[in-house]
Formats: structure tokens, sequence, C-alpha cells
């Protein structure tokens, strides 16, 4: 389906908006099949809830997501209550207070992911000179999308003998320029599964990547939902107007 | 001075009508308006350009209702809009597809009247004025899209209003004056606001405008002939306003399909990267619609030289009317012509890809090539061909599109062109 849309809106802009994939020397990205892929595709909420689980125990060390709200978990399938426990595992700076400090307190639904490091500077200090971009919109940031995410996190090899490699950088192949300052987290058995799912490098890397998608497109299945009336609509109301204008048109000598 | 004025209409309708006379106004140019009867689905554009803005300018209110104009805050605001405000997510979908699709129509149309002669004598300014609307919607889109100040908003702001530091003596001047500062920045952003917010209303103004040259001589049509009395028309309603809301709903479920299921693809994925002066992204890359223009800029070596060209691209089309010296109008009769112009049409689908390649290898020679045929087509071949073409016999009129006894000579065919 995703390429049937790919195809017609290659056709409606005339090709043009085809423009370079990205940087050629990375691997090409494999396919993968994902449940919220097509017309009718949903969030799996069980693989979502995985891949946070993932990211609460894994991503969320170096990359913050700083415009997700905790409330919006509830999309999930997360109940109030769990929402609750998910937000308090997360320490937030609030304030001032009366005394006009500012103090830190456990997180709330209301409040978004916090991000790891107080700025950008912090952040690059701590990881060798390279930035952990945050994950809100992740997927929508990166040519590719889900695709080239999943397989970044499983993309690592040894580096090839004549690379040149700088302290702190791993080599992926889906990478551009192929060296990346993230070292490879997701190995197998790197979190154990709350639902009893083997947490394979493979499962994780779907898991994680679902849920970010997620995060980056959180009214995705409103949108096809609604899309899909809209269209259905339109397709029978400009039907009707072809048969009018048909019959108006009818008396017209050419 | 119009005193004199009698209002058809009786009762309230025309109570109102004698001291308002929008209503019987109204009847003339949307009811009763003569339109030739032989247009076809290449004329459905012209409306549906005017309603690609309305949704434009609507999305758009509201869409600034929720957004800021700040380099710290923009970024974090178009996020709240796709997340937390109702149905912000479809407002700035229909936005960010509504341009492109805004400028698909508007190209669509101008072709249309490129191949129909429609911007010859009595039309040529009707199609300045539409030449006027294209440069003001370019500018409205580039400065739309450095509002989310995301990566290419930012780099693709840096590299057009670098553009103008080509300008001899004043260069970095005005490109100070235009940045509000010795960068893109802060008081760039918020001017590009404030521009974007009140240059769709100047396009409605020169829409209006666009009209009123219409209505003076009518819509062009298939046959480049005038209408010859009431044969040769209907009135607009119903045979327009229905054609034209079929029309709309074609336009619309294209427009749904990018909306609903493909929202991000016509767009680049570095925009949901926050602007970063510090990083350049790999490729900077204009949005679609000005693929065929930076293509034209990058062709020539030299800096103001490109910029000069890539305006001259636009601007060539002002004086087109009195470039094209052939007297038969429509390109159905032009056999020379026709293969030129669709020539001319590939030739800009091959500039838009270019514009889209890396600077380099074989798309410099193809960029080149495909320049020099732009410029050639509008300042040497039309010219030639106005002379050196012998057009095929024109039809006595509309509803006499088959020729009887031979037709007339392409020389004396050439007077009904003429307006009556």
């Amino acid at each position: 389906m995703k390429k049937l849309f790919a195809a017609l809106a290659m056709a409606a802009t005339m090709g043009l908006a085809s423009g370079p994939a990205h940087a050629a020397e990375a691997a090409p990205i494999p396919e993968h099949t994902w449940q919220f892929e097509g017309v009718f595709g949903t969030f799996n909420r069980a693989s979502a809830q995985r891949g946070l689980q993932v990211y609460n125990q894994v991503c969320s060390s170096c990359h913050g997501m700083k415009y997700v709200a905790f409330r919006t978990l509830s999309d999930l399938g997360y109940s109030e209550e769990q929402v609750e426990a998910i937000a308090a595992q997360y320490t937030v700076t609030d304030g001032p207070n009366e005394e006009g400090e500012m103090y830190q307190r456990p997180a709330e639904p209301t409040d978004n992911f916090p991000s790891p490091y107080d700025n950008k500077q912090a952040a690059k200090n701590a990881n060798n000179g390279a930035y952990p971009p945050d994950l809100s919109a992740i997927t929508n940031a990166r040519p590719g999308g889900p695709e080239y995410l999943r397989a970044l996190l499983i993309g690592y090899e040894d580096p090839p003998a004549d690379a040149n490699m700088a302290p702190g950088q791993y080599w992926n192949k889906y990478m551009p320029g192929h060296k990346i300052a993230m070292p490879q987290l997701l190995v197998d058995g790197a979190v154990s599964y709350q639902d009893g799912t083997k947490a394979t490098a493979e499962q994780m890397a779907h898991d994680v990547t679902t849920f970010l998608h997620w995060a980056s497109n959180p009214h995705m299945e409103e949108r096809k939902r609604m899309g899909l009336k809209v269209i259905l609509f339109l397709i029978v109301l400009t039907g009707l107007l072809y048969a009018v204008q048909r019959k108006i048109w009818a008396d017209v000598k050419k | 001075m119009a005193s004199d004025y009698q209002t058809p209409y009786k009762g309230v309708l025309g109570w109102l009508d004698d001291r308002l006379p929008v209503i019987n106004f109204a009847d003339q140019h949307l009811r009763f308006y003569p339109t030739p009867k032989n247009l076809t689905y290449a004329w459905n554009f012209g409306s549906l350009a005017g309603i690609a803005l309305v949704i434009m300018i609507v999305t758009g209110i509201v869409l600034a209702m929720h957004y800021t104009p700040h380099t710290d805050y923009a970024f974090a605001s178009i996020q709240k809009i796709m997340r937390d405000v109702n149905y912000g997510w479809l407002l700035r979908y229909i936005h960010m597809n509504g341009a492109s699709f805004f400028f698909i129509v508007v190209y669509i149309h101008i072709f249309r009247g490129l191949y129909y002669g429609s911007y010859k004598q009595p039309r040529e300014v009707l199609w300045g004025l539409g030449v006027i609307i294209l440069l003001l919607m370019m500018a409205t889109a580039f400065m739309g899209y450095t509002l989310p100040w995301g990566q290419m908003s930012f780099w693709g702001a840096t590299v057009i209003t670098n553009l103008f530091s080509a300008v001899p003596v004043f260069g970095d001047e005005i490109t100070r004056w235009l940045w509000g500062g010795f960068a893109v920045g802060n008081p760039t952003l918020q001017r590009f606001f404030s521009l974007h917010y009140l240059m769709p209303f100047m396009i409605v103004g020169a829409v209006l405008l666009h009209l009123v040259a219409l209505h003076r001589y009518g819509s062009n049509n298939p046959t480049g002939i005038e209408p010859k009395g009431k044969q040769d028309q209907v009135p607009f309603h119903p045979y327009y306003t229905v054609k034209d809301l079929f029309g709309l709903g074609v336009f619309l479920i294209a427009l749904s399909l990018f909306t609903f299921y493909a929202p991000n693809y016509l767009g680049h994925a570095d925009n949901y990267i926050p602007a970063d002066p510090l990083v350049t992204p790999a490729h900077i890359v204009p949005e679609w619609y000005f693929l065929p223009f930076y293509a034209i800029l990058r062709a020539i070596p030299d800096k103001l030289g490109g910029v000069v060209a890539m305006f001259a691209s636009v601007l060539v089309l002002f004086v087109l009317p009195w470039l094209d010296r052939s007297r038969v109008r429509s390109g159905k009769y032009r056999p020379i012509f026709k293969q030129f112009y669709w020539l001319l049409v590939l030739d800009v689908l091959v500039l838009g890809y270019v514009g889209a390649m890396p600077a380099g290898g074989i798309w410099v020679p193809i960029g080149r090539v495909a320049t020099a045929y732009y410029f050639a087509y509008f300042l040497v071949i039309l010219p030639l061909l106005g002379v050196f073409e012998r057009p095929k016999p024109l039809p006595n009129s509309i509803s006499d599109p088959v020729l009887k006894g031979g037709g007339q000579p392409a020389g004396a065919a050439a007077k009904p062109m003429e307006k009556a």
C-alpha cells in the first residue's frame, strides 16, 4: 500500500519530488513490515508498550523526548494509574517555589518526557562531542523513517581495516558516512520484557521503532480513519457531480 | 453618474439591489456571464487555484492562532499544533500539502495559457497580472517554509537571502537589511511571519484584478477564436459552476490522499530537526515547486549571473505577449509550435529533476542545456516561429470547427483573432 501511494505521489508530482535519497554511501535500507503501514494501519499496542520499555531502560539515558507528554501514553492502552507510574519513574525540574528555588519532583502525567541533559552543550560534552538527538519526531526527521531507524539500531558491524575510527566512534552500515557515536545498545537480552517476549536485538529494534513512530505521529490512527471517510465521501460526491454535469451539458451542441 | 441604474429585481431583493447593486453584479459575472461553450478540463485550473488560495488562507489564519514566531519557540509551537491543538495536525497537513497543490494547479494553469496562446492580445494585462500572482505566491511560499524553523527552513532562508548579496555594490547592505541583523535570525523569522500573513491578501487583490481583466474579453478557448455570438457561448451558471465543482471534487480527492496518507511525502525530513546554525544539512534543497528555478540558478557558473537568470526565468513571462509574433492564438493550429511547446514542458520537468540532484557530474551540463532551451523557447523560438511557421487553417467559429470548402488560408484566418 505504501508503494502504491509512493507511486501515486510520484505520478501526481510528475516525478519532481524525488530528491536525492541521502548520502549514497550508506547501504540500502532493508524492507520491513509494520502493523502501522497502509490505509488501515494501527499501532500494535503490545509492541509499542514493549518499545516504551526499551526507551525507558536504554534510550532515555541519552535521548530526550521533550514534546511528548506522559498523558498521551494512554493512547497506547495504558490505564491512568499505569501512566502515573511510568511518569513517576522520571524526575523533572519544577519551580520556582515560594522560596524562589527550583526543585526536583517526580514527573506527573501532564509533564513531558524530560531531557537527560540540561542543554545541548552538556549533552555533547557527555557524549564525545556528538549530540544525541531528541526523539520526539525522530521517524519524521530521517529520510527512510521507521525503516531507517530500525535498520540503524541493528546495523552495527566491525569497521573495515582501512577505516580511520576515532575513539567513541562505531561502524554502522546504514548511517550516512558509516561512523556513528552511539554504540550498539540493542544486544540480545538488553532488557527483559515484562510480557515475556524474547528480547532479541531484532525484536527490540522493531518494538522501540514502533513506539517512536507513534511518538512522532500520535494522531496517525485518527488521521487514517478520517482520511478513509473523507475520501470515500469525496468519491461519491464527485461521481454525483459528474452525473449532474453530464445532464446539464446534454443540451449543449458541440 | 450611475443614478440611471434600474434594478431588474422586485421586492426586498430589488430594494437592496437598488441601494447596493452587488446582486446584479454577481448575476452578471457569476450567473449569466457568457462563456465559450468549448472549454476543456484544462480550463478548470483557474477556479481551482482560487479555491486553493481560500483553503490556504483559512487554514493559515487558524494556524497563526497557535504559532509562535520566535526562534526559541517556533519549532515547539509547531509540535504543539501537531500534538495538542484539536485537529492541529489536520490543519497543518492541509496547509503544507495545500501549498504544493496550489503550485501544481497554478503551473498547469500557466502551461494551459502557454499552449492556447491565452497571453495574446487583448489579454496581455490579464496574463501579466497572472505573472504577478505567481511572483507573490513564490515569495509567500518561501517565507512560509521558513516558519517551522527546522533545518531546511533555516538553511533555505539562508541560501535564498544570500542571493541578494550578489547585487553589485549594495549586496551586503541589502542582505543585512533583509535579515534585520548579520545572519538569518529572530528578526528575519518575525518579518517573514508578518509578510507571510500579508502577502496572501495581496494575492487576493491581484486575483480580483485578474478577474476584472478576464471578464473584459472573456475566457480564451481551445480554438483561440473569439466567440461570434450566442451560439458559441453558454451562461457560466449552471454549465461551468457544475464543471468547476466536479473538478474541485477530483482536486480534493488528490489533496486528501496526500494529507491523510502521505502528509510528509512532499516535504523534507530535515525540517523535523530544529534549526541549527552550526550544522549544515548534507543537501540544501528547496521545495519541489522551486526546483526548476533552483536548477536555472545553479546552471550559471557566476553567482550574479545565476540570480539574474533565475529572476529572468519568471520575468520573461511578462514580455511573452510581445515575443510570440504568431497571429494564430491556439497551439492546436500551429504544428511546429506544438513540438517546441511539448519540448518546453519536458524541459521544465528535466530542470526540476536537475534541481533536486547534487550540483555536480552529469547534472551540470544537463542543467545548462535545459536552461538554454528554456530561454531560447521564449527569446528565439517563439519570435522566429511567428515569422516562419505556416499555421493550419482555422475554423470559421467555435460552433463550426469543421472546415467547409477547405477553410480559410492561415493569413486571412488570423483576422478572427482580432477582437470583434
